[in-house]
């Protein structure tokens, strides 16, 4: 079995001890993270948008910005490895996030991913729009995890009124 | 020449210089465009060698006075401001995205106000990024708000843009005189900024960060500050000690540049390059190149658009036509193309041509050459879907703070 983990910045911790627990003993588990190359255009066009300044290189003993990103994802995914506990393959990519999250689950039998929407209103909007994405998009079985532990059953809001009920 | 063909060869000429500024090929630098371009102009008398010479006249203290700020932002860099600053947002920040912003805003409003746009796109917004990112947070809402804010809070100071440093020698006003007029407009804007951005980017913000120990309190260079401090007294002070500003950023320049030259940290050569001698030599061939399209036909054009008056409507009007211009042309020709004009409206005029052209570019940076650009950083669609993100951002910030800004600036007009 091939399981995709997707390690995410503010909910890796949750995704890894979850995936360490259930995943089988022989499933060949990836690592991925995705950086968001979307900020360093951000940064690069404003850069750009200044009218007949120079243009060179950026200013010696600046670092370039993707490899600031790639170092941090580097950091990210062997803190996630150690956290694992077992062996893994580590994939970094950069990119539209959502779109490589869906790409490199080619291929796999089971993505692990984590809920990144708003955790305190229960309901759609409990998935951000990455997640969303990849959820409706994934290529394989996927296997969506609480970042703060799954809900009680109390959590359940009352059921709506059916239509047509007559009112009050 | 006839005044029809020779607006007809200052405008092919404008847009050359500008398509080379955008394009920047490699072959043809926008120096070049615009200095070849304003010698070919007074070649083929589309301007008098005078009047060209008068336009050269005007730029020069202008042109001195941004020399001399560039190098005191770089020294501030070689210091190591900017670094600080990041330690500083980091700490602040607590784990939080949204206090993150909250000292974005804050950090990069205060750096464009001191040290201009040009410092806070080229040397802060990359250490924001930085800081985000090792932050584990999405450096995507930090990033933008940097980049909206080193238009919109360059409102502030007359060395906060190039765009104000023009207007300042036209409009007579002190230097203290301009900061007390602009800053419940500059305020505004930053609060409209702010507001936006927390609900734009709410999702983004909303992932919290694992709680971590605070980083430690950064050093701050004491040395940069100091100067920077007085520098800013000085040109508060300049006034009243009748010194011309210009002189009060030219001692910052040399004060701040003396410890990096003395510990041989910067080199002469690399100071030189640090005043961008290029975008000198662009911003006086560009200022003739507008000066002849003025002189044939655009200037009286647009003394007819542009109301000259200081009632509300009036201000409203010459702030909404400045936006407008500075999206289809850039700010920088829009400020040589509106300022002589609107110097007949005296200093609430000057202002709000201000408040036109430093806010309304943040609505598409370049106008129709916006896609280009950013399918010059990005792969295509990941462009496109940035473009979109873009505009979307603008249209929900500018039109809001241009009027928020005009009408704080006609309140302090009032008093």
């Amino acid at each position: 079995m091939r399981a995709l983990v997707w390690i995410a910045e503010d909910s890796w911790q949750a995704t890894v001890a979850e995936a360490a627990a259930h995943l089988p003993a022989d499933a060949d588990v990836t690592l991925l993270h995705v950086a968001d190359a979307q900020a360093e255009g951000v940064v690069a066009a404003a850069r750009h948008a200044l009218l007949g300044r120079p243009h060179g290189e950026p200013r010696a003993g600046a670092e370039p910005l993707p490899a600031i990103s790639a170092q941090a994802a580097q950091e990210l995914l062997a803190e996630a490895l150690a956290g694992l506990g077992r062996p893994a393959t580590l994939e970094a990519r950069r990119g539209r996030v959502e779109r490589e999250v869906v790409a490199a689950a080619a291929g796999m039998d089971l993505l692990v991913l984590a809920r990144d929407g708003d955790r305190e209103r229960l309901g759609p909007r409990s998935l951000g729009p990455l997640a969303r994405f990849v959820v409706d998009h994934a290529p394989c079985r996927v296997l969506l995890i609480w970042p703060n532990g799954a809900p009680g059953v109390a959590t359940l809001p009352p059921p709506p009124r059916a239509p047509g009920a007559a009112n009050g | 020449m006839p005044e029809g063909l020779a607006l007809a060869l200052a405008l092919v000429v404008l847009a050359a210089t500008l398509a080379a500024a955008v394009l920047r090929s490699p072959y043809l630098s926008e120096a070049v465009a615009a200095a070849g371009g304003a010698v070919a102009l007074v070649a083929v008398g589309a301007i008098g060698a005078t009047r060209a010479g008068d336009a050269l006249r005007t730029l020069a203290p202008t042109v001195g006075f941004l020399a001399a700020l560039l190098l005191v932002a770089e020294g501030a860099r070689s210091e190591g401001l900017f670094e600080a600053l990041g330690a500083v947002m980091a700490r602040g920040a607590r784990g939080s995205p949204r206090r993150l912003l909250a000292y974005v805003v804050v950090i990069a409003a205060a750096v464009t106000a001191l040290l201009s746009l040009d410092a806070t796109v080229v040397l802060l917004t990359p250490i924001v990024f930085v800081t985000a990112t090792r932050m584990r947070t999405s450096a995507r809402p930090q990033v933008y708000a940097c980049a909206h804010l080193a238009n919109s809070a360059s409102l502030l100071l007359p060395v906060s843009n190039l765009t104000n440093l023009l207007a300042f020698h036209a409009s007579r006003l002190s230097f203290a005189r301009f900061a007390a007029l602009m800053v419940l407009p500059t305020l505004g804007v930053v609060a409209v900024e702010w507001l936006v951005m927390r609900r734009f980017f709410a999702v983004d913000l909303e992932r919290p960060l694992r709680q971590t120990d605070a980083p430690p309190r950064p050093a701050l260079p004491r040395f940069a500050l100091a100067v920077l401090a007085l520098t800013l007294a000085g040109f508060a002070l300049s006034s009243v000690l009748g010194i011309a500003p210009v002189w009060v950023a030219a001692a910052g320049a040399v004060t701040i540049s003396v410890p990096a030259l003395r510990s041989r940290a910067a080199s002469p050569v690399a100071l030189m390059r640090a005043v961008e001698p290029g975008f000198l030599v662009f911003v006086l061939g560009l200022g003739v190149v507008v000066a002849a399209a003025s002189a044939n036909g655009l200037g009286s054009a647009v003394r007819d658009a542009l109301p000259v008056g200081a009632s509300l409507p009036d201000l409203l009007a010459i702030a909404a036509l400045s936006a407008v211009l500075a999206n289809l042309v850039n700010n920088l020709p829009a400020t040589l193309i509106l300022i002589p004009v609107a110097v007949a409206g005296g200093p609430g005029a000057i202002l709000a041509v201000l408040i036109g052209v430093n806010v309304g570019p943040n609505l598409t940076y370049v106008g129709s050459l916006a896609t280009l650009l950013w399918r010059r950083v990005l792969r295509a669609e990941d462009a496109d879907a940035e473009l979109r993100t873009f505009v979307a951002l603008g249209a929900l910030t500018v039109p809001a703070a241009l009027v928020t800004a005009t009408v704080l600036l006609w309140l302090c007009l009032q008093v």
